[in-house]
C-alpha cells in the first residue's frame, strides 16, 4: 500500500500575525514558518501504518513556493520516503490545490491520500473534501483514529455531538485531527538522512490545471477592537442587565 | 435565482445551527429554499417548512441517508443546482465535510465559515484563527458558502408554513459505510459549543474555590472554562483552558471571573456575544473587552450572583 | 544509556553573529571540514534580540561583498542626538562632544536577527550544517579532560521527567574543536569558566538587561537613519543604564533601554522603568499614534576587557559574548562578536592543518583590533560606580582628552548577584499604571514575543534549593525575580496565606536575567526542548 501525504508551509502557529497596512494580506517576511499542524498529523499516522508493515512507501507532497520544500524534508526526515514539490508561487485556492493533488495522485496512484483537516492560516477546511470529490472516492474527515483493514481503513471522526465511526473502501482521502497521534521529533541523523531523499521537482503550470483564482481577497483587516463597555455597581444591577438588556440569560 | 440551504438535522428536529443557516441565507437572498435529506425525516422537513424566512422545503428520502454520509448526499445537491445561485450550510462539522464535496463537484471555489454577508457575491470571513478578517468577493457563477453559525441570530422556528416538495434520492454511493455514533453525553455542554462559559483565572486561589463557578454553570447550563494562569497553577485540567492556546470560544454569554485579561487569553473569547467580567482589580485589562464589568471581590459576588439568579423564574438555557 | 553519536570536524554550539561567523570563515579556509552549528531556536534568528547599530568592520573582513549579496544592511545612519532626561525635560549633547566610540556616522541601522538569518544562508550556501531546534545541552569530555562535543537535548520527556510516547534521545556530536559561542550567559559556558577556570584572575563578569520594542510610527515622527540615546530619567544617578530609539526602515523605530543588572534596589523593576521611559514626553513624542508590534528582552555583557575570561581551553573555544567581547561604551557587540569568530577560525584551521594548539587564539586576539577596542573601552563602565554625573566626566576624560589610555584599569568590584540591599533598607518604587497604548503590561508583552514551550516537560528553571526563595529571598528582598524577570516567569501567589513561588516557565523568553541576578544564583537556566522560547522576527 502506498500513501501520499500533503503537507502545507503556513506561519507557525506561535507568531502573532500581522496584517499589512494596505490591506492586502499578512506580513511573512521574516516571520517563522512551520509545517500545518494536522499536517504533521497525518504524515506521523502514514509513517506509523508503514512502521506497522502494511504499507510500502510514504510520498509527502506539498504545493507551494520554492522554501515550501521544507516541510516536505521535514516529513523526510521523520519517516517519509520520499517528496514530491508542485512549485507555484502566490495564494492557490482550495479548489487548485485538490486540481494539482487529482494530477499528483493520478500520477502516484496512492492508495491512500492523508492531509490536515484544515490549515492554520486560510482556515478553509476543504482541500481533503474537494479531492475526494474530483476522484470520487470516499472521504473521512476530521480523523481521530484510523484502523487498517483489509482495503478497507474503520476511521472515528471528530464531530460536534461526539465520535463518528465510519469505514471506507480503499482508495480514500482521509484529513487528520490533532487529536489523531502525537507526531515525532525529527532526530538529527534523520534530518541529516533527509538531505538525501529525492524530492521531484514539478511545475503547477506543467499539470495542465487551471490555478486561477475564483475569489478576489478585497481586504485583510484587523479583528475590530472591542469597546469597552459599562461598569456595574452591583450584582442585581448584573442580573438585571443580562436579563433585561443583554437578553442571554 | 433562489438560495438552497442544507438543513442539519437528526432525522426528526433540526439542529438548532440550521436557524442561523437560514438567517445567513436570506441575507444573501430573500428567496430561500431548503433541504431536508435523511430517513424518516418528515418531521425535520415540517419544523423546516414552519421556518418564515422558508420559502420551500425539499424533502428528499432514502435508507442511505440515515446517517448524513457526505458521499451520498453531495450528488442529491448536485443535481438540484442548476435552480440555485448559492448553496449554503452551516460551518460545524456536517457543514464542512460536505460542502467542499458539493463545490468541486459544481467546479465552485468555496467560501467557508462566514461571519457576514457583504453583498450576494462578498462576504466576510476569519482567517488565522480570527486574528483577521477577510472581506473575500466570489467570481464564480455559483457560490458554495457555510456560515458561521453563532455569527448570525438564529431564525424565527414558527408561523411559516412553505409548500414541501419531495425530490427524488440519488443512488448509493456505496463505499463509505457508516458503523456508529458515539454521541458525548456529559452533564454540560462542550466548551468548544456552550451558550454560554464561566471561567475562572488566578484570582480563584485555589482548585477548590472552582465549586463557586461550577454551581453557576450548574445554573445557566453553562461550560467551565480557564485562564492559562490557573491551569498552569493546577487549579483545573488544561482541557478547560480558553485563549490562544487553549479552545477559542464564541458563546452568547462568557463570564470571566477574577481572570486579569491577559492577550493570550482575550484572543480565545473576545468574539463573545456578551462579556462580563467579574474582578477586584478595577485596572485589570479584561474590563476593556468586557460589556458588563463588575469590580467585586469574587468571593462575594459569585454566591450572590447565584442567589440572584435563583430569584429569576426563567432562565435561557 | 549509549547514545548515537556523529562526529564532525567543528561543533559549534550557537547560531548568532560568532558562531555563524566562525562556521562561514572555517569553510572560506577550507571547505572540505565538516561542521556542525547547533541553534536551540526553532529558526536561526528566532532567538536574537540587539539593537542595532552595527558596525561593518568585521563583516568586510568576513564577507567583502556583502553589498552584492542582498544583505539586509541597509539604513545607514544618517543623524546623531544624545539626551540627557530630566523627568519632564531633556538637554541635547553636542554630538561633537560625544567620544568617538559613541559616533555612529558609518554604521548602518539593522535588525541583528535578520542578519544572523542571512549570514545562516551564506553559512548553509558554503555547506555548514545547521540544525535549529537542537540545543546543545551538556558538554562531552574526553578522559584526559579535555573537552569532546555536546549532546543534544533529549526530546520527550515529561514534567516528571519520564519518556512520553514521542521521545527522541539526544545525540553525542563530536568535534575536534567545538566552539561555544551561546551568547551572553551561555549555560554551557557559565560551565566550561567553572570548570577550566577561564576566568581566573579576571574581575566579575558584569551584566545589563536590555529591552527591545518595535514600534511602526506615525509618518512625520519618522526619520530614517537617526540614532538617538539617552541617558538619566527614570533611573536615578546610582542606576547605570540608558536607552536607544533607532528609526530602520519601513517607518519603524527600534526603541530600547539597557540596565546595568549592577543595580541596588531589589524593588527596582527594570520592566516597569522602561515602560516608564516611554512616557517621556520626548519620547512619547515619538510614537504616539504609532503601534508597538515586538516586544523582547536580553542580558547583555557589560564587563568588557577587565571581565573577559580565557577563551580558550582543551578542544574547545569560547567566543562571542558567551565570553563577553561587547564593547559597552560603543554600545555594540556584534562587531566583536563577529571578529572574535574570524579569530576562532584562523585558529581552528591552523590547529586542524598544523597540529597547534589552542592556545594560539590569545595571541592573535591580543594582536587584533578587538583587544585594541576592549582595551580603550575598560574604564568606562566601572566608572559609573561613582554614579552618572562623575561617570560621565571621568569618561569625557578618558575617552576623549586620553581615548582610553589611561595608566591605570579601574575594577569591577562585585559580581551582579551581590549587589543587592536588603528591601528593608531601600525604598519601595511606585511605578505608573500601564495606559495599554504607550505603556502595557508584562503578559500582552510576552504575547508579542510568540514565545511558547511545548507543555507538559521538566522545568527549565532549575531551583537550587526549592525553599530558598520563599524563606530567604522573599523575606531578605521581597523576591525580585518577580520584577527583574521580563517575562513575567515568576511569581509569588498567596494561597490561604501561605507564600508560593510559581515557575511559569512557558513565558520564558531565554534572556538569563534569573541566573545572573539572583542573589544566592538559586537559578539555575538550562535548555528547555528544542524550538522552545520566543519567535522573535525582526529583533
Amino acid at each position: 500500500m502506498k500513501i501520499l501525504v500533503a503537507v502545507k508551509r503556513v506561519v507557525d502557529y506561535n507568531v502573532q500575525i500581522r496584517v499589512k497596512e494596505d490591506g492586502s494580506g499578512i506580513i511573512t517576511d521574516n516571520v517563522k514558518m512551520s509545517t500545518n499542524p494536522p499536517d504533521d498529523n497525518a504524515t506521523e499516522e502514514a509513517v506509523k501504518i508503514k512502521e506497522a508493515g502494511k504499507s510500502k512507501e510514504v510520498v509527502a507532497v506539498t504545493i507551494g513556493e520554492e522554501k515550501a520544500q521544507e516541510t516536505v524534508r521535514k516529513a523526510l526526515a521523520v519517516g517519509a520516503d520520499r517528496g514530491i514539490h508542485v512549485k507555484i508561487d502566490g495564494i492557490i485556492e482550495p479548489l487548485a490545490v485538490a486540481k494539482i493533488l487529482q494530477k499528483v495522485v493520478e500520477k502516484e496512484k496512492p492508495d491512500l491520500v492523508f492531509m490536515g483537516k484544515q490549515a492554520i492560516d486560510d482556515d478553509c477546511n476543504q482541500t481533503g473534501q474537494m479531492l475526494s470529490a474530483l476522484l470520487n472516492w470516499p472521504q473521512a474527515t476530521f480523523a481521530s483514529k484510523i484502523e487498517v483493514k483489509d482495503k478497507k481503513l474503520e476511521v472515528t471522526r471528530e464531530i460536534d455531538e461526539g465520535l463518528e465511526t465510519v469505514e471506507i473502501n480503499i482508495p480514500a482521502i482521509v484529513t487528520c485531527d490533532l487529536r489523531l497521534n502525537e507526531p515525532r521529533y525529527a532526530s538529527l541523523p534523520n534530518i541529516m538522512k533527509a538531505k538525501k531523499k529525492p524530492i521531484e521537482q514539478l511545475n503547477a503550470s506543467d499539470l495542465g490545471v487551471d490555478t486561477s483564482s475564483r475569489i478576489e481577497q478585497i481586504k485583510v483587516e484587523e479583528p475590530p477592537k472591542r469597546k469597552a463597555g459599562i461598569k456595574v455597581s452591583s450584582v442585581a444591577e448584573l442580573v438585571q442587565k443580562l436579563k433585561n438588556e443583554a437578553k442571554v440569560i | 435565482m433562489a438560495v438552497l440551504l442544507i438543513a442539519e438535522h437528526n432525522n426528526k428536529e433540526l439542529r438548532p445551527f440550521t436557524l442561523n443557516a437560514v438567517t445567513a441565507a436570506s441575507q444573501i437572498d430573500n428567496e430561500v429554499h431548503a433541504i431536508v435529506i435523511g430517513q424518516n425525516c418528515t418531521e425535520a422537513a415540517k419544523s423546516l417548512s414552519e421556518l418564515p424566512l422558508v420559502k420551500k422545503v425539499i424533502h428528499v428520502e432514502a435508507v442511505h441517508y440515515e446517517n448524513f454520509v457526505a458521499e451520498n448526499f453531495a450528488p442529491v445537491i448536485v443535481k438540484l443546482a442548476d435552480n440555485y445561485s448559492h448553496i449554503v450550510c452551516s460551518a460545524n462539522t456536517f457543514g464542512k465535510n460536505l460542502m467542499p464535496r458539493i463545490a468541486a463537484a459544481l467546479d465552485t471555489s468555496q467560501i467557508s465559515d462566514i461571519t457576514k454577508v457583504v453583498s450576494s457575491d462578498t462576504f466576510l470571513r476569519p482567517i488565522y484563527a480570527g486574528n483577521a478578517f477577510a472581506t473575500v468577493k466570489s467570481k464564480d457563477a455559483k457560490k458554495c458558502v457555510t456560515i458561521r453559525p453563532t455569527s448570525f441570530d438564529s431564525c424565527e422556528s414558527s408561523g411559516g408554513s412553505a409548500p414541501i416538495e419531495k425530490a427524488e434520492a440519488c443512488e448509493e454511493f456505496g463505499r463509505t459505510k457508516f458503523i456508529r455514533r458515539e454521541e458525548i453525553k456529559s452533564d454540560r455542554p462542550e466548551l468548544g459549543t456552550a451558550r454560554v462559559v464561566i471561567s475562572g483565572g488566578r484570582g480563584m486561589q485555589s482548585g477548590d474555590n472552582f465549586k463557586l463557578i461550577t454551581s453557576i454553570a450548574d445554573k445557566l447550563n453553562a461550560a467551565i472554562g480557564a485562564s492559562r494562569a490557573a491551569v498552569d497553577a493546577g487549579y483545573i485540567s488544561n482541557d478547560h483552558q480558553v485563549g490562544q492556546t487553549g479552545k477559542v470560544v464564541v458563546p452568547d454569554l462568557y463570564i470571566a471571573v477574577g481572570i486579569s485579561g491577559a492577550i493570550q487569553h482575550l484572543a480565545g473569547m473576545k468574539e463573545s456575544k456578551i462579556i462580563v467580567a467579574i474582578n477586584k482589580d478595577g485596572e485589570a485589562p479584561i474590563f476593556s473587552v468586557a460589556d458588563y464589568g463588575l469590580e467585586a471581590d469574587l468571593f462575594e459576588a459569585l454566591p450572590q450572583f447565584l442567589e440572584e439568579l435563583n430569584k429569576l423564574n426563567t432562565i435561557q438555557k | 544509556m549509549s547514545r548515537e553519536a556523529m562526529e564532525y570536524d567543528v561543533i559549534i554550539v550557537g547560531g548568532g553573529p560568532s558562531g555563524l561567523t566562525t562556521a562561514i570563515k572555517l569553510k572560506q579556509l577550507d571547505s572540505s571540514l565538516n561542521i556542525c552549528l547547533l541553534e536551540k531556536a526553532s529558526e536561526i534568528g528566532a532567538h536574537i534580540l540587539s539593537g542595532n547599530v552595527f558596525e561593518t568592520r568585521a563583516l568586510d573582513e568576513l564577507l567583502p561583498n556583502w553589498k552584492d549579496l542582498n544583505s539586509p544592511i541597509k539604513t545607514k545612519v544618517k543623524k546623531e542626538k544624545f539626551l540627557f532626561l530630566s523627568k519632564t525635560k531633556s538637554l541635547s549633547w553636542p554630538t561633537w562632544l560625544l567620544p568617538n566610540v559613541q559616533q555612529n556616522h558609518k554604521n548602518y541601522i539593522i535588525s541583528l536577527a535578520n542578519l544572523c538569518r542571512w549570514l545562516g544562508e551564506q553559512a548553509e550556501a558554503l555547506g555548514v550544517e545547521i540544525f535549529p531546534g537542537f540545543p546543545a545541552s551538556e558538554i562531552l569530555y574526553n578522559e584526559d579532560g579535555s573537552v569532546k562535543g555536546v549532546a543534544t537535548q533529549d526530546m520527550g520527556i515529561d514534567k516528571d521527567g519520564n519518556k512520553k510516547d514521542s521521545f527522541e534521545p539526544g545525540i553525542d556530536l563530536i568535534g575536534k574543536v567545538t566552539v561555544f559561542a551561546e551568547g551572553c550567559r551561555g549555560h554551557l559556558g557559565k560551565q566550561l569558566i567553572k570548570k577550566f577556570e577561564l576566568d581566573k584572575g579576571k574581575d566579575p563578569q558584569q551584566y545589563g538587561i536590555g529591552f527591545k520594542e518595535i514600534w511602526e510610527i506615525d509618518d512625520k515622527n519618522h526619520e530614517e537613519g537617526l540614532v538617538m540615546h539617552t541617558a538619566g530619567w527614570p533611573l536615578d544617578n546610582n542606576t547605570y543604564g540608558g536607552s536607544f530609539i533607532y528609526h530602520a526602515e519601513n517607518k519603524q523605530v527600534f526603541l530600547g533601554y539597557v540596565i546595568g543588572l549592577d543595580y541596588k534596589n531589589p524593588y527596582l523593576s527594570p520592566f516597569d522603568e522602561f515602560q516608564r521611559f516611554k512616557t517621556h514626553p520626548v519620547i512619547r513624542k515619538i510614537i504616539e499614534g504609532g503601534k508597538r508590534i515586538s516586544y523582547g528582552a536580553r542580558a547583555l555583557i557589560e564587563g568588557g576587557f577587565q571581565s573577559l575570561p580565557k577563551m580558550f581551553m582543551p578542544g574547545a573555544l569560547l567566543i562571542g559574548c558567551d565570553a563577553g567581547t561587547l564593547n559597552m561604551p560603543k554600545i555594540k557587540g556584534s562587531h566583536t562578536a563577529m571578529k572574535s569568530g574570524i579569530i576562532a577560525a584562523e585558529t581552528i584551521f591552523e590547529s586542524i592543518k598544523e597540529n597547534k594548539d589552542l592556545s594560539i587564539f590569545e595571541d592573535k586576539f591580543n594582536k587584533s583590533w578587538i583587544y585594541e577596542e576592549l582595551y580603550r573601552a575598560r574604564n568606562v563602565k566601572p566608572s559609573f560606580n561613582w554614579g552618572l554625573i562623575i561617570g560621565i566626566i571621568f569618561t569625557g576624560i578618558d575617552q576623549i582628552l586620553f581615548r582610553g589610555k589611561l595608566p591605570f584599569t579601574l575594577k569591577h568590584k562585585h559580581a551582579d548577584h551581590e549587589t543587592l540591599k536588603p528591601a528593608n533598607k531601600m525604598q519601595k518604587i511606585e511605578y505608573p499604571k500601564y495606559d495599554n497604548v504607550i505603556t502595557f503590561d508584562k503578559t500582552s508583552s510576552v504575547y508579542l514575543t510568540g514565545t511558547n514551550h511545548t507543555d507538559n516537560q521538566p522545568v527549565h528553571l532549575q531551583l537550587k534549593d526549592p525553599n530558598l526563595p520563599i524563606s530567604y529571598t522573599l523575606e531578605k528582598f521581597d523576591e525580585p525575580a518577580v520584577r527583574y524577570c521580563p517575562a513575567g516567569v515568576y511569581e509569588i501567589q498567596k494561597e490561604k496565606d501561605i507564600n508560593k513561588f510559581v515557575i511559569n516557565s512557558q513565558n520564558c523568553i531565554h534572556c538569563k536575567t534569573c541566573d545572573i541576578k539572583e542573589p544566592s544564583q538559586n537559578i539555575n537556566w538550562v535548555t528547555p526542548e528544542g524550538g522552545g522560547g520566543p519567535k522573535y522576527g525582526n529583533m
